[in-house]
């Protein structure tokens, strides 16, 4: 053990026990024996009890013990509630434009250990057979922190959705705004919620699902001005984390405080929802708005890959509607798509 | 002036706060209280009066002159009844086609039970939300410390300015330094990396104008009100559709 670690190991930072125990050194194994098989077992990070990783992965991180959520990833998470994901923007990355001190090297180790370019997923999917934008949040990459590249892809996507008429699903997870990329970063909270507006004043639905945690800069933007604001159970929703919070009035907080629970009491969530319920309860929110009149300009939206999608929506669809607007919607929406793909472009340049 | 000096000199004591800027720039200034929901939030100041003749909404965070004040206004430490305030000042500036101009002075939202049991977070993302859609010019100008959320939720503007040692950053360079390297003996360096000072910020396009502090003498209040009576002028002969377009392209950017 050299000197860093046991630096780390004596100088741990005191858990608050309000913010729960993250998942958030899962695996310090270096890239190189990424090829290692997959953990067997794991232990309950509220139970403690002894359960098959297989067991929990196929129980949607829920332990089967203690119920207890684990974090899942962003592409568990999509993989839980959409079908026929098809991935936009992938390639959009940040850089450091603050040239802050040794985020070149974090950004490099956290893109080997999770697989992404930065804290968010977005693309095209159908839940429920709806089709939607949607994008989910990684907690593996900083807490999905946002700076440019998470900002760039969500508001990337609700540009899309907006010129393609599509409602917008979000699954969010975040600490915040990115320390790294300064002012950089809090300008994302401005340009992602310009981009939100836009697409509410297209009169298109935005459901956000906010999942543990959603703090901080981004519950201070695009995480509270959906139309629908879903909560998973149990999770910690805020602005400042409790540890902040119990700094700055020096008292302890109540038991549940900034929990879901508390959320919804206080009037700022719509609904607490279990992970398992999730799908369900998306589909029906979407098919309810879309009956109201973006079903059938869906259908004359351009096709996805996935022709099953695209039948999906056709039955979604009211048949004598469909006929009448898809002349005039598809123009639009062939110019939307075009300047979704030069926006892509600008920010992959 | 490091960006340390700069991060105390935007804190100093004896600093001109929104209240100064009011009193030397605005005509007859009528300010309005409450956000018809819950409270009055003396950290923000809001009401109407004229520059330059023209009628303004001015809203402004306030930290107190004295110890007594600071008190009253929570130095400057806004809850979310402050910013909804902010907005409904906003959309009755928007109706009656005033410009509205922003000053912003503050560590940060007040991190506090109340705050979050009243959503400070709903609050900052409305506030945000609605002032970038905004029918009508917004400006806004840093006059102190433009701390994170609790500033940015004022300054979705068609620009921004700031004076000569004020600051604008996501995180105060001593929650830097505690978070990432948990020393705090290194504020003076996490101040330099945050690049939080004027000149950093204009070249980031995170601000338009830096505007010389000249001692807040009586000849900078008047010229910095020349410069916002002129802004507002040229401001208002934009097309309302196209000005909310410029101002999301101003963010889009980044």
């Amino acid at each position: 053990m050299n000197f860093e670690d046991l630096k780390k190991f004596f100088f741990r930072k005191p858990k608050n026990a309000l913010e729960g125990t993250e998942d958030a050194a899962p695996d310090s194994r270096p890239a190189s024996e990424a090829a290692i098989p997959e953990k067997l077992v794991e232990k309950c990070e509220k139970c403690g009890q002894i359960i098959l990783s297989d067991e929990l992965r196929d129980n949607f991180g829920i332990c089967p013990k203690c119920g207890h959520y684990k974090k899942i990833d962003a592409r568990a998470r999509i993989a839980l509630c959409a079908e026929q994901f098809e991935e936009l923007f992938e390639g959009v990355e940040g850089g450091n434009p603050l040239d802050f001190p040794g985020y070149d090297e974090k950004l490099a180790s956290l893109r080997a250990k999770t697989g992404e370019k930065d804290a968010v997923v977005c693309g095209t999917a159908a839940i429920g057979g709806v089709r939607c934008a949607l994008f989910s949040m990684d907690y593996r990459f900083q807490m999905g922190s946002m700076g440019h590249a998470v900002g760039e892809k969500i508001t990337a996507l609700f540009e899309y959705a907006t010129a393609n008429r599509l409602p917008v699903v979000g699954f969010i997870l975040s600490g915040g705004a990115r320390m790294q990329e300064g002012i950089v970063s809090l300008m994302q909270m401005a340009k992602t919620s310009a981009a939100v507006a836009k697409h509410s004043e297209a009169g298109l639905l935005y459901i956000a699902v906010l999942t543990d945690p959603t703090t901080g800069g981004v519950s201070a933007s695009f995480a509270f001005e959906a139309d629908v604001i879903i909560a998973e159970k149990g999770a910690l929703i805020g602005f400042a984390g409790p540890r902040v919070i119990e700094q700055t009035i020096r008292q302890k907080l109540p038991a549940g405080f900034q929990r879901a629970e508390f959320l919804q009491e206080k009037g700022f969530v719509d609904r607490i929802v279990g992970r398992r319920e999730m799908p369900a309860l998306l589909a029906s929110l979407l098919q309810l708005h879309c009956a109201a009149g973006e079903g059938e300009e869906e259908t004359s939206a351009p096709a996805p890959a996935s022709s099953a999608a695209a039948a999906a929506q056709a039955a979604q669809a009211a048949a004598d509607a469909a006929a009448k607007d898809a002349s005039s919607a598809a123009p639009a929406a062939e110019e939307g798509g075009k300047a979704a793909e030069e926006g892509g472009k600008e920010v992959t340049a | 002036m490091n960006a340390y000096d700069i991060v105390r000199a935007s804190r100093e004591k004896g600093r001109p706060t929104a209240q100064k800027y009011i009193d030397e720039m605005v005509e007859g200034f009528i300010e309005l209280h409450g956000d018809r929901c819950f409270a009055d939030d003396a950290a923000i100041i809001g009401g109407i009066g004229r520059m330059g003749g023209r009628p303004v909404t001015v809203i402004g965070i306030e930290k107190g002159a004295d110890t007594k004040s600071k008190v009253a206004r929570n130095f400057g430490c806004a809850h979310p009844e402050g910013y909804r305030k902010a907005v409904r000042l906003m959309q009755q500036a928007e109706k009656f086609h005033r410009p509205v101009l922003c000053l912003v002075d503050t560590s940060g939202a007040y991190c506090g039970i109340g705050a979050e049991e009243r959503g400070q977070s709903e609050a900052i993302a409305t506030a945000i939300f609605d002032m970038i859609r905004l029918k009508t010019p917004a400006l806004t100008l840093i006059i102190g410390e433009g701390g994170s959320g609790g500033a940015l939720g004022l300054s979705a503007a068609d620009e921004v300015w700031i004076t000569e040692t004020s600051t604008y950053s996501v995180i105060s360079p001593e929650g830097c330094a505690s978070i990432l390297w948990k020393d705090a003996s290194k504020v003076a360096q996490a101040a330099e990396c945050l690049k939080m000072t004027a000149p950093d910020l204009i070249r980031l396009g995170a601000v338009e104008r830096v505007i010389p502090e000249q001692g807040f003498s009586p000849a900078f209040y008047a010229g910095l009100k020349a410069q916002i009576v002129s802004f507002f002028e040229e401001k208002s002969r934009i097309p309302v559709d196209s000005l909310v377009e410029a101002r999301y392209a101003r963010f889009r950017k980044f």
